[in-house]
């Protein structure tokens, strides 16, 4: 066809909304470069310092939702100094020139400051999400200030954030005489809440859906609040257990009873056991049931209780629950799509906890099962080898074993054979993490067998940097590439020269590598950022051993706020 | 004596390395055991001859169940063995009997905590700590604790005119006492989020051996039968 119109090019394109399709589209042509940039309106940066702001917005210049991503995955576990940059300030900066009608601003692991927000609530008046997860250096003034000006504020998740308290009159900032808040997550949240703040803001948010609340928050304004707003369909609670109120719980037990949307509840903090009667009421319904957070219930209780949810379909918990419980599991939800096993106990060595003996119940139970994360305290070559016959569809799976370095624990072998049987019988596996000893050929199998392997996290494995360059050479679709403590040196990390520019990142830290590798890295491939980040002094010679490095592929050049620790190759 | 350790356990270059580190860096700690533990003869470790062929380590334990024979020799029977201890042993001995699953990382468990294992989020921390606190509670049992009487240690904060003093034993887990030395000086209300790490101070101890520790690491029992004084420090000179 020799002419196309644009508009049935806009046109179509409407209808195709996931970020890998209209990247796909955008390289067609020109034209459909230009069309597709001028129609998307959602933008998804997987790392704020591969691109300026500006440049997004001038191709972009329709966008209503902004996501962004900042700091490595690896921050979450103490593994990235304290400030080490991913400020959201450049982007709303940028965001307010050039796109002021902004209706969605969704960031993880940035830092965004009280001033930050104050910006964002003055710039965007039209903005209705406002999604920061895993961030950190705002405080309750920010949000009382968004609170305000944003009168159309629909969404506001906090989720894992770390947020300062400076007191508790935020919550009464919200619009008068009704906001139109359908999701507010502040569980994160230390410090109190103003209960009559709370309640009025519940009864003046008609379409309140999602509701997740702080550990602050007693049981009687958490029962008044489910009888304020029935309709919940997602609810985080705060502290349930008996208090001076004695009529609070049984008026919880019975607005609970009333709560016929609920699917969805988390929270419990350290709520005592006997309260776990109360999720009963809603168990029919549940499809999501987190109480990962809750280290009191244990597997008798846990057990009770999940027994009775048929239809539930994720399902994070504590290991607490026990194999016992794991079974459990098994034989009720069948409809389980996703598990996370989060470890109780910081001390490693405690060998409660689950073994493999659960992960190979549920397996063989829910074959529905696409997502898992599963903390364990040993695990077994033929547990994995099971569990990859049995669950084939799973796409993302993650096994921590808690004392790093574990053999099989019937055999004493490496746990290769069991990762191995993973890779090669989940065709669709986008994202693994594994534990345990693991030699070389673990990585062998992943480079020949993970085609659809997009994440691959690893910790203490590997002998050599064989292991390295398997992966490198073998997995295609690789994007982020997270090592720590693996004997991985140079020669494997200049293996992979020609493969970083395709990759999102890559992190490695504790290996083998040096400077010398890191300049010749950065020498060989300008477009992409070599950073160091170390924090001990001493010489910058080429022999120096590198304790972390950060490898992204950017159009931006060198970053400009690198802090003192973070040296640009 | 490193030299002739099997490349497995020391990973080639790295086994120089282990000997020239000056300071315990706890990042490399679990991958060498310490040498100065015990003394050993290359014919203890499984040597892994090729790539292809995988090590069953004989050698697991400090204590006397050393089995002196040629590698490969009776490493079943050692697992089995081994296998039913560890199992029977729930989270209480602090040495290699827990790490019967492991096989060379025979390291004391103080030095097993690592920076950043298990990968666990950082808003995850106060779950842990009450947690363990909650398992130490029920493992004591409900009047053991109450029999020993008070366990007064005190408590110093950089900058404060004068000292008090805090009987552990009244208190659960690290939050109480957090909180209850947060009422006591008010240094950890203006901090931001629940980890000690954060903010202006933090909480440290000094243990039985004289050395000034950060609290939190260790399970509270082994914490209060080892405190011997608290001390609030700056999270400046913390670092």
């Amino acid at each position: 066809m020799p002419y196309f119109p644009d508009e049935v090019v806009e046109h179509i394109l409407g209808f195709v909304s996931s970020h890998r399709d209209r990247d796909a589209a955008s390289l067609v042509c020109h034209v459909w470069y230009r069309i597709e940039g001028l129609t998307r309106r959602s933008v998804f940066i997987s790392n704020c310092y591969a691109v300026r702001p500006e440049r997004v917005h001038a191709r972009f210049p329709c966008l209503r939702s902004l996501t962004v991503k900042g700091k490595p995955r690896f921050a979450d576990f103490n593994l990235v100094p304290a400030g080490w940059g991913a400020s959201a300030e450049p982007w709303v900066d940028a965001c307010a020139r050039a796109c002021p009608g902004l209706e969605e601003l969704r960031l993880k692991r940035m830092v965004v400051t009280d001033g930050c927000l104050n910006h964002l609530a003055h710039s965007f008046p039209n903005l209705r999400s406002l999604v920061l997860v895993s961030c950190e250096g705002f405080s309750t003034d920010g949000l009382a200030t968004i609170a305000t000006n944003c009168r159309f504020l629909k969404e506001l998740d906090l989720q894992g954030s770390q947020v300062e308290f400076r007191g508790r009159h935020w919550l009464s900032c919200f619009p008068k005489p009704s906001t139109s808040l359908e999701s507010l997550n502040f569980a994160c949240l230390d410090g109190a809440v103003s209960a009559n703040a709370l309640e009025s803001l519940v009864a003046r948010s008609p379409n309140l859906k999602s509701l997740r609340l702080n550990r602050a928050v007693p049981t009687a304004v958490l029962a008044k609040i489910l009888t304020s707003a029935p309709k919940l369909v997602d609810l985080g609670t705060g502290l349930v257990a008996q208090s001076n109120n004695a009529g609070a719980l049984p008026s919880l037990y019975s607005a609970i009873q009333q709560c016929t949307s609920l699917n969805s509840l988390s929270g419990f903090w350290d709520s005592p056991r006997w309260i776990t009667p109360i999720i009963h009421y809603i168990c029919k319904n549940l499809t999501c049931l987190n109480l990962s957070y809750a280290p009191m219930f244990r597997t008798v209780d846990l057990i009770g209780t999940i027994h009775q949810c048929q239809n539930l379909q994720h399902l994070w918990v504590l290991d607490h629950i026990g194999d016992a419980g794991l079974k459990v599991v098994a034989s009720s939800c069948l409809e389980l799509q996703e598990l996370r096993i989060f470890p109780a106990n910081a001390n490693v060595l405690a060998s409660t906890g689950v073994t493999e003996e659960g992960l190979v119940a549920v397996s063989s139970g829910c074959r529905k099962l696409n997502s898992m994360l599963y903390s364990c305290s040993r695990m077994t070559n033929s547990a994995l080898i099971t569990v990859a016959k049995n669950c084939s569809r799973i796409t993302s799976f993650r096994l921590h074993i808690c004392l790093h370095g574990s053999v099989d624990a019937v055999t004493g072998q490496p746990l290769d054979e069991g990762f191995g049987a993973i890779v090669r019988s989940c065709k669709g596996l986008r994202r693994l993490s594994m534990s345990g000893l693991l030699t070389d050929s673990v990585f062998l199998y992943i480079g020949m067998y993970a085609e659809r392997l997009e994440t691959l996290s690893v910790a203490f494995a590997g002998d050599s940097d064989d292991g390295m360059i398997y992966v490198l050479n073998g997995c295609k679709n690789l994007r982020k590439l997270e090592i720590r403590n693996c004997p991985f040196g140079n020669t494997a990390l200049l293996a992979g020269t020609h493969r970083y520019e395709a990759m999102r990142s890559l992190w490695m830290s504790s290996c083998d590598i040096t400077l010398g590798g890191c300049r010749s890295l950065a020498a060989a491939m300008p477009g992409l950022n070599v950073e160091v980040i170390s924090q001990a002094d001493g010489g910058a010679n080429d022999a120096k051993k590198v304790e972390k490095l950060y490898v992204y592929r950017t159009l931006a050049g060198p970053r400009d706020d690198a802090p003192g620790f973070v040296s640009a190759l | 004596a490193a030299a002739i350790l099997p490349r497995y356990i020391c990973g080639g270059s790295r086994a120089t390395q282990a000997k020239q580190r000056p300071h315990l860096n706890l990042n490399h700690t679990l991958r060498y055991p310490s040498l100065t533990h015990f003394s050993f003869s290359s014919d203890l470790f499984c040597r892994r001859r090729t790539r292809g062929e995988f090590a069953r380590p004989s050698m697991e334990i400090i204590d006397a169940e050393l089995r002196l024979g040629p590698p490969g020799s009776g490493g079943d029977a050692a697992f089995g063995s081994q296998k039913k201890r560890s199992s029977s042993t729930v989270a209480a001995a602090a040495t290699s009997e827990a790490s019967g699953t492991d096989d060379h990382d025979a390291a004391p468990a103080s030095k097993v905590q690592v920076v950043g294992w298990p990968p666990v989020g950082a808003y995850r921390k106060s779950t842990f700590q009450s947690a363990s606190a909650s398992a130490a509670k029920e493992s004591k049992g409900a009047g053991e604790a109450g029999q020993r009487g008070g366990l007064y240690v005190k408590v110093s904060m950089d900058g404060a005119p004068y000292l008090r003093k805090v009987d552990l034993r009244t208190y659960g887990g690290y939050g109480e006492l957090r909180a209850a030395l947060d009422a006591l000086f008010g240094c950890f209300s203006s901090c931001s989020g629940p980890s000690p790490d954060n903010g202006q101070f933090a909480m440290a101890y000094e243990d039985k051996d004289g050395d000034l520790m950060l609290a939190g690491d260790v399970p509270w029992d082994m914490f209060i039968s080892s405190c011997k004084r608290l001390r609030i420090m700056r999270s400046s000179e913390a670092r």
